[in-house]
């Protein structure tokens, strides 16, 4: 497909990556020469720089054969009039991103009114996402599938857990619950686990169980199953607003801490029950002070990655229960993977994986679509949750007579509102949606998994 | 250093060139000619070769950067020489070896100096590899091989074409580099197919429209007659003189022209400025040989032929151009120097890059009359950025200092001056025949062997303008710092993974 791709920060430049790896034909524009240049060195794609706003540059940059127009600069505005004036001028879908709380209010109506495809708020989503781990500290990374119905959680297996050495054949046996093990990472490897794979502690998995059992789950293998009750947030910019909302809506105590008076006086202003601190954050004598020591959750977003690496170093030597980091560059994941921080979000990511979802989605129209798409591990596996349609050719198989290709499993199947944990004799029917744990590269149909 | 992707794309491509020789062998079987066999030896070496390098070769990482696409850009085109003279050398029509690879190289280069006092002895299975050499290099070797298959991925493809495509600042038509590749291929291949038909409709035999055509399409100018381009009749000579002028014009135009969009071409400043040259330097030369001609018309096609020829850097001669008044041939050597347009497949300066200079010229002088005037140069509308201005000024001066250095090197041998000056010339600006010893009905196999390594050079300089091939010369090129050696890397885990922070810093760091 044609795609246009406007603004190349973190966001866009991250979105080449991808796209250009999925083998679009994709288009970039930038007000700043430099940077135009330096993505069109690094990725396989064309570049203009220039205002994106302005149909004279989307005309140059061939609007009138785009198929998607992707608007990703900082500013909401620039990004809704870029989407207005390609749907205008081409015959394309457009995605933009919208950050600002006003705006995220009114998200349906530009959708609608606007006629964009996708309207992409990374600050909130990743908002959601770091509140779902504070509700569940023991787990690292939880993606959520069926409309938040299942959920795939990822955690550490603690020291001396009785999961060390255990294979995945004796688990439900000897655990007496129903889960699936969906992932297995250990040294920067990810593996699909087969029934002989045995687990050690400090591998990171990811499971998948219904609800109530989930809780069984955990408190058998000893991990605590609470939420935190209090969370000191470091940095007050858009994400520590969508964030403490969510929790002070479940009732989560919030504290920020913001560098920027006015700043303060806005959140203060938006967000009543919460606590808002005037000081630097990387003032160590502030952050004791506020009693750092006391809270239980730790969440680490002002706008500089290094800061809020070392911001959860110490928040980890404070004996600190949960502790969540934003980290933008994840160029060197691998650095940060070595430091053992507990869990990382990196928003940039986020917003690809939703694009990435629609982008495939769009390509397979006819297929069996893509609803949710989460990535794992440096992008070297794939949840993906595909809707049933017609077209499905092992529709009404049991499962263990589907031949599946290696490195590929389904994880869960959604059915008329109920998840069902596939077993051999389970099948998938037109209507379902079911989640798919995948290494293979550039999914876009359910069909792709099995072997022709 | 990524040694073993140069290594690996080094092997592929060689591979290619014994693909590039195959359609030799079917004009051999036209001919019956048995000396072809020299031509299978050749394509057997080739392939040996690379496939040994593609086998020894074991990537940690296929990641290129802007360096290895030079080195390997100008390496590639090294190799192409030294074993595309293979064929010359074996079947003994060039019996030595420096003098085979200087053929070759000026075919590749699409340069059309040759050392050869008659073709005309030559099979025509050589004489077809001689002129199709013109046109595998005329767009570009990497070029061509990177339409077909995916060498390297990501920016990395980007990087090749940089280094091999002509013209100051290098732009894509279409998002990924393959597909602009494939596009220019397609634009070239109609080009040279048109003009194949319009020669053959003309007259003129198969077999020199083809060779003929290859060397026009690559502003080469190797010919198949010891007469050059003069016995062939003034239909043809005309359809040749306004080919070459169009395989000097910047392609964008003809891709502008592709889209419907030809309202646009107009603008196109390179081009209309590229025509402009032409028109003045055939009025001026057409008034200033008109004594010698009968009739105007005559010496019009002369001058145009001559002026197109020279300008587009192809080298066909119908006259002897080395008799002309000093004034004319003035004018020649002045649009050696200028060149085609920039993404065409001649050579030279290129028009781009002069207008640039005198633009830069009159900004100067601005400064010195308003010296707190503030000023940016346009160029097609645009400000130009002052990375492509430092560039543009930077490839002037090593241009004119390779240039320099050159003359002096080959003054070695002796010959006068409009010698030496034009050989280098007429070989670092790929146009073929010069002044003097080396002008239209004379050739270069008077020089040494160390004189024809020094030409080999210029060509190759020329063709890749100048720096990707300076780089080869320097030897922050080929060593590193100790850690990132590849024999260290694989020695403990730590400094891999040391290895692997330095690639994503450098990554980061674009």
């Amino acid at each position: 497909m044609n795609i246009i791709v406007v603004g190349c920060g973190k966001v866009g430049a991250k979105l080449c990556a991808d796209l250009c790896r999925e083998g679009h034909d994709v288009t970039v524009v930038d007000k700043s020469d430099s940077v135009v240049n330096q993505i069109c060195d690094r990725f396989d794609v064309m570049g203009f720089s220039g205002n994106g706003a302005s149909y004279q540059v989307l005309q140059e940059a061939d609007i009138v054969h785009a198929d998607l127009v992707i608007a990703v600069t900082g500013v909401d505005e620039v990004n809704l009039l870029v989407c207005l004036i390609a749907r205008k001028a081409g015959h394309c879908q457009t995605i933009a991103r919208v950050q600002n709380p006003e705006y995220n209010q009114e998200a349906g109506f530009l959708k609608e009114e606007l006629g964009l495809a996708l309207v992409i708020n990374q600050e909130f989503t990743s908002a959601q996402e770091v509140a779902r781990v504070l509700k569940f500290p023991s787990a690292i990374e939880i993606n959520t599938f069926a409309k938040g119905k299942a959920e795939l959680l990822h955690f550490r297996i603690p020291k001396d857990s009785v999961l060390d050495g255990m294979n995945l054949n004796e688990l439900h046996e000897r655990l007496r619950c129903h889960v699936l093990v969906c992932t297995r990472e250990r040294d920067n490897e990810m593996v699909i686990p087969q029934g002989n794979t045995v687990l050690r502690s400090g591998d990171v998995i990811s499971i998948v169980a219904p609800g109530d059992e989930q809780t069984e789950f955990f408190r058998k293998i000893g991990l605590n199953t609470h939420a935190v009750r209090n969370v000191m947030i470091a940095g007050g910019g858009d994400i520590a607003y969508y964030l403490s909302r969510i929790l002070i809506r479940s009732g989560i105590q919030v504290k920020i801490i913001e560098k920027e008076l006015a700043r303060c006086e806005q959140l203060a202003d938006l967000l009543p029950k919460a606590t808002i601190i005037h000081g630097d954050a990387s003032d160590k004598e502030l952050l004791v002070e506020e009693g750092i020591a006391r809270t239980e959750g730790f969440v680490a977003l002002t706008g500089i990655d290094e800061e809020n690496v070392i911001l959860s170093l110490f928040a980890r030597s404070m004996g600190i229960r949960k502790i969540v980091t934003k980290v933008d560059r994840s160029a060197f994941a691998e650095v940060f993977d070595q430091l053992d921080l507990d869990t990382m979000i990196a928003p940039k990511n986020i917003t690809a994986e939703h694009i990435v979802t629609y982008v495939r989605a769009m390509q397979n129209s006819f297929g069996s679509n893509i609803e949710t798409l989460h990535r794992m591990m440096d992008d070297q596996a794939e949840a993906l949750e595909f809707l049933i349609r017609d077209s499905f050719t092992h529709k009404n198989i049991p499962l263990r007579d589907m031949k599946f290709r290696k490195g590929a499993l389904v994880a869960c199947i959604s059915r008329k509102g109920k998840v069902i944990l596939p077993r051999g004799d389970d099948w998938i029917e037109v209507g379902d949606t079911a989640v798919v744990i995948t290494s293979i590269k550039g999914v876009s149909d359910i069909d792709d998994i099995f072997e022709k | 250093m990524n040694y073993a992707m140069i290594f690996r794309i080094l092997g592929w491509m060689l591979v290619f060139e014994a693909g590039f020789m195959a359609p030799s062998a079917i004009v051999a079987a036209v001919y019956r000619e048995a000396s072809v066999i020299w031509l299978f030896v050749s394509m057997a070496i080739v392939t040996a070769v690379g496939l040994f390098l593609r086998a020894v070769s074991r990537p940690h990482h296929h990641r290129i950067y802007a360096r290895e696409g030079a080195v390997i850009c100008a390496l590639i085109w090294f190799l192409y020489s030294i074993f595309g003279a293979l064929p010359f050398k074996l079947s003994g029509y060039i019996p030595d070896m420096f003098d085979a690879v200087f053929e070759t190289a000026s075919g590749f280069t699409t340069t059309g100096a040759s050392i050869l006092s008659d073709v005309e002895v030559l099979p025509h299975w050589l004489l077809f590899w001689r002129s199709f050499t013109h046109w595998v290099g005329g767009m570009g070797i990497l070029v061509f091989v990177m339409a077909i298959i995916p060498l390297a991925s990501g920016g990395s493809a980007m990087y090749l074409m940089k280094a091999e495509s002509p013209g100051p600042s290098v732009k894509k038509m279409v998002p990924k580099a393959s597909q602009t590749a494939g596009l220019l291929y397609k634009m070239y291949i109609f080009l040279t197919v048109l003009q194949l038909l319009i020669l053959v409709l003309g007259r003129m035999p198969l077999f020199d429209a083809f060779c003929i055509t290859f060397g026009t399409a690559g502003t080469g100018g190797f010919s198949v007659l010891n007469s050059g381009c003069a016995t062939y009749t003034i239909f043809q000579q005309v359809v040749i003189t306004v080919f070459m002028i169009l395989f000097g014009t910047n392609f964008s135009v003809f891709y502008l022209i592709m889209l419907g969009r030809i309202r646009e071409v107009p603008k196109v400043s390179e081009a209309m400025t590229y025509y402009g040259i032409i028109g003045a330097a055939v009025a001026l030369i057409t008034v200033n040989i008109r004594g010698s001609y009968t009739s105007i018309g005559l010496s019009i096609k002369d001058a145009a032929f001559q002026v197109g020829s020279i300008i587009t850097t192809t080298g066909f001669a119908t006259t002897d151009f080395n008799i002309w008044p000093a004034f004319s041939k003035w004018i020649l050597i002045l649009l050696m120097f200028v060149g085609a347009c920039a993404g065409s497949t001649g050579g030279g300066i290129k028009v781009s890059r002069v207008q640039v200079v005198f633009k830069a010229i009159m900004k100067e002088l601005d400064s010195v009359i308003h010296p707190n005037d503030v000023r940016k140069i346009r160029y097609d509308g645009k400000v130009l950025d002052h990375a492509v201005l430092r560039g543009i000024n930077v490839f002037i001066t090593a241009y004119f200092v390779v240039f320099g250095l050159s003359v002096l090197l080959v003054s070695v041998d002796n010959f006068g001056l409009e010698t030496n000056f034009s050989a280098v010339a007429a070989t670092l600006n790929n146009i073929g025949p010069g002044l003097g010893g080396v002008g239209p009905a004379s050739n270069f196999s008077g020089y040494g062997a160390f004189s024809t390594c020094v030409l080999i050079f210029d060509m190759i300089a020329g063709r890749l303008e100048i720096l990707p091939v300076l780089i080869l010369l320097s030897p922050h090129t080929w060593v590193e710092g100790p850690v990132l050696r590849g024999k260290r890397v694989r020695r403990s885990r730590e400094v891999e993974n040391d290895l692997m922070m330095c690639g994503s810093l450098e990554m980061e760091l674009g």
